[in-house]
């Protein structure tokens, strides 16, 4: 069966998705990732769909539960590469993506990602 | 209104939404659509085409490069034999999902095409038929 690839960079996730999603494989990735989230003891995820032409519904619902379940299991979540042509679309669906974290490329989002995880050590570190 | 070229296909598994998916994007990159109204257009395709699974139990889509006059464009029309729509104007509402979803099917793929028309009964299916112009 298909399967997208995860691959672990220090306490991050990453998943480029580079092929046109069916449903199945969108679920056959919420399940690999919160897996080896926990495996990995993963502080983040980065999800790029720069070569994603389309996001419907379905894949803007598993991005936004893909980041839900990440959070429950300490990880933050960042999308990056949306392409202009999907975003326009995306608000004309009526979609917003609410709770997802969005970046321009990879190295912006390995930012947000960082910024993030040190802003939760300070946090963890203030409280104890 | 001329039909210039028409095609149909089953809308019965998650793989024949990428089909269709696919089939709406060639024929809008033949027609010479620019990349927003590709993407528009193919995003409302893959509404319709989840709809017509998930609702409908499956059904069939019927693509149709049209010209009416100067213009030419695409129109999609889905068909199944489902349960069909008691409510159509609760149905095309933004939100209102009879599924787990978010409710955006019919109200989106009406927002990303020019014309829309929907006919459905309890007990008759549904059609739904979209157009885009170029």
């Amino acid at each position: 069966m298909d399967r997208i690839p995860i691959l672990k960079m220090g306490d991050f996730l990453l998943v480029s998705i580079q092929v046109d999603m069916h449903d199945r494989l969108a679920l056959t990735l919420q399940d690999d990732l919160t897996s080896q989230i926990v495996r990995h003891r993963a502080r983040g995820v980065l999800i790029d769909i720069s070569a994603l032409e389309m996001v419907d519904s379905f894949i803007g619902r598993m991005l936004g539960t893909i980041a839900s379940m990440a959070l429950l299991l300490d990880a933050e979540t960042v999308v990056v590469g949306m392409q202009p042509s999907v975003a326009i679309t995306l608000v004309e669906l009526g979609l917003s993506l609410r709770g997802i974290r969005t970046a321009l490329d990879v190295e912006k989002g390995m930012a947000t990602l960082q910024a993030a995880l040190l802003k939760r050590e300070d946090a963890i570190d203030a409280a104890s | 209104m001329q039909v210039l070229k028409a095609e149909s296909l089953q809308v019965r598994s998650a793989e024949d939404i990428v089909i269709v998916r696919q089939a709406v994007r060639r024929e809008s990159i033949g027609l010479g659509f620019g990349l927003v109204d590709q993407t528009k257009f193919v995003t409302a395709a893959s509404e319709l085409a989840r709809n017509t699974l998930d609702h409908g139990g499956g059904g069939s889509v019927q693509i149709e490069v049209l010209r009416n006059g100067i213009k030419s464009g695409i129109r999609l029309v889905f068909e199944d034999q489902g349960p069909g729509i008691a409510n159509i104007s609760l149905a095309m509402t933004d939100g209102y999902t009879s599924g787990n979803g978010m409710g955006l099917g019919l109200s989106g793929a009406k927002r990303l095409s020019h014309e829309f028309e929907i006919d459905s009964a309890p007990g008759k299916g549904t059609r739904i038929a979209i157009i885009r112009w170029k």
